[in-house]
């Protein structure tokens, strides 16, 4: 399999605080690739490297071998790297449609047409009710976000980011904070996502990593600490040590 | 894919009908046209009216849709102000509305490259930064009094008639046609504006920045464009006092300016374009009825209606009108499904 993303001796610091140290990362095209690690291990500090939300202090990333450390955060967007957060970003005045509407217009190039009313591009609303509909979200398609109870806006949440067709989708604990219910149709989602589109997702639940997951990354303190496949993560007695527990999980 | 094929009219009709003009605009604009058959002696008021419903217009744009709260707005009416005065003055232009279209773009220019300065910071940092451009912009006018005329103001404008054959007349006749004209039209583009992918876009950046990027909106270029326009609208509304009054002063650029402007759209009420013309009508109105009962102490009412406002409007002063809103919106969907109208 080749390498889609890539980072080389990554490093973020703030101030005296190393976040992110000297992180070395291969993600393959197609990949289910977990990160995991103890809370302050710089997962979530790495993802915001990766979108362009923060700036590394040294080091590269690399999509499909192209340097993108200095590409800001929307083009690397257009370039095919989209991320959820651990906790919800949306637009609280704007409804499921809007968010969703805004989303696909951005991937198609129309985000910036001022002289079109939107919604009139109907293979376009075709596109964003399907969506919705796949996400559960086609009946509260109309409802301000902000009045939406908390799992349909990890839906929405998860949804918006899977509107820009990402080849590398990167998942911040999709599942965090929801209720049972809803979870298990959270997690059926980013199942079913298509084979082509790489995934690197943030997870605690560790029975949900070891069925998802076809390699995984554990970071303590900022560095990577174990990389491999689940079965040798598994087995690791240093990671079993620092973060799994004692007791076999998965 | 059959089910979106079904929701999919619905969906398009929807939004449709969210963009179409709502009965109670009709009536808002046949006011507004009636008012110039109807009211002939308060052409000169109307006309200050709808100057500054414009100019209200123009910072609505930006703050209640893309967020970004100016207290400098005048230095784009003022810069208007002056180019249309000079181009009138020295008769490069003449024809007062290519000269109004020229000095719309000339302002333009202007919003654009001070764009750059609000694109990032809190909102005192765009506070303040608006302020400081308003008053380098008055002192720069007040320094080159040859080309403007110092704190004289800017002497000997003739304004030749409209089209070439409607003359300005003292009663603010063609005054009023004219800015009435003008800022229908205007009001109608911004209308198309907001309810456009571009114009939802600046809702998302207003709501949520980094999740804006995150979307792969380029927020920067977004606020650059909108601050752009409402500079083109902010520079017509000042050329248009211009071309009405055959005047311009320095006092186009005045920070009093600003903050009133600020006032008019609260009064109004933010993010739903009636804000401006509806507060510019409270505010002229109240204006001119208490100047007349207590033509020295008349901001003291003005004062305590805006502190009303913000009381009654708690932490979301630029929607304390939301429940009129709500409301005409609720009577709009009457006979739609019950599930539409929940969401109103």
């Amino acid at each position: 399999m080749t390498t889609v993303l890539e980072t080389i001796g990554l490093e973020k610091k703030f101030g005296g605080i190393v976040a992110t140290n000297n992180v070395t990362l291969n993600v393959k095209r197609g990949a289910r690739h977990a990160l995991i690690g103890p809370n302050g291990a710089g997962k979530t500090t790495l993802i915001n490297l990766l979108t362009g939300m923060l700036r590394p202090t040294s080091g590269h990333i690399l999509l499909d071998g192209q340097d993108i450390t200095r590409t800001t955060a929307f083009r690397r967007v257009k370039l095919g790297i989209t991320r959820t957060f651990q906790i919800n970003q949306l637009f609280a005045d704007l409804t499921p449609l809007e968010t969703i509407g805004l989303a696909v217009s951005e991937r198609v190039g129309a985000g910036a047409h001022w002289w079109r009313l939107a919604g009139s591009r109907p293979e376009l609303v075709d596109e964003v009710v399907s969506l919705l509909e796949r996400f559960g979200l086609a009946g509260a398609m109309d409802e301000r976000t902000a009045i939406l109870p908390y799992g349909k806006q990890r839906l929405l949440e998860i949804a918006v980011a899977v509107a820009s067709k990402p080849r590398v989708l990167l998942l911040d604990e999709p599942a965090a904070g929801v209720p049972e219910e809803d979870r298990d149709v959270i997690l059926d989602i980013v199942a079913a996502l298509p084979a082509d589109v790489t995934v690197l997702l943030i997870e605690h639940d560790m029975d949900v990593v070891f069925r998802f997951a076809d390699r995984i990354t554990v970071l303590v303190n900022g560095a990577v600490f174990a990389d491999g496949e689940p079965p040798a993560i598994a087995a690791d007695a240093k990671v079993r040590a620092v973060y799994l527990g004692d007791e076999p999980n998965g | 894919m059959s089910s979106p094929a079904r929701a999919l009219p619905q969906v398009s009709a929807r939004f449709a009908n969210r963009a179409r003009w709502h009965p109670l605009e009709y009536a808002f604009w046949l006011c507004a046209l009636a008012s110039f058959f109807v009211m002939p002696g308060w052409h000169l008021i109307l006309t200050e009216i709808a100057i500054l419903a414009l100019f209200a217009l123009s910072l609505d744009l930006i703050l209640g849709y893309a967020g970004i709260i100016s207290l400098g707005h005048a230095a784009f009416f003022g810069f208007g102000a002056y180019v249309a005065g000079l181009l009138a003055k020295h008769g490069i232009i003449t024809e007062p509305l290519l000269a109004l279209l020229v000095a719309g773009f000339a302002t333009m220019m202007l919003g654009f490259v001070t764009s750059f300065l609000v694109l990032r910071g809190s909102d005192l940092t765009r506070i303040m930064v608006t302020l400081g451009v308003a008053l380098m912009l008055r002192e720069v006018a007040n320094r080159y009094a040859w080309l403007t005329g110092g704190a004289d103001g800017l002497q000997g404008v003739e304004v030749q008639p409209l089209l070439g054959i409607f003359r300005f007349d003292m009663f603010g006749h063609t005054a009023y046609a004219y800015s009435l004209g003008t800022l229908f039209v205007l009001f109608a583009l911004a209308r198309r504006i907001v309810h456009s992918p571009f114009g939802i876009s600046l809702q998302a950046i207003k709501a949520n920045p980094l999740r804006a990027a995150a979307i792969g909106i380029p927020v920067n270029s977004r606020l650059i464009a909108i601050y752009a326009v409402a500079a083109f609208y902010a520079g017509i509304a000042g050329a248009m006092l211009t071309q009405t009054t055959a005047f311009a002063s320095l006092a186009v650029f005045d920070f009093d300016r600003s903050a009133d402007l600020l006032l008019v759209l609260i009064i109004g009420g933010t993010g739903y374009l009636y804000g401006g013309p509806i507060g510019a009508i409270i505010f002229k109105v109240m204006q001119d009825y208490l100047s007349g009962l207590t033509p020295q102490y008349w901001p003291f009412w003005i004062g305590m209606l805006l502190v009303v406002i913000v009381l009654v409007g708690r932490e979301r002063i630029s929607s304390w009108t939301a429940p009129i809103r709500m409301l005409a919106a609720r009577l709009s969907l009457r006979g739609k499904p019950a599930a539409e109208v929940r969401r109103a």
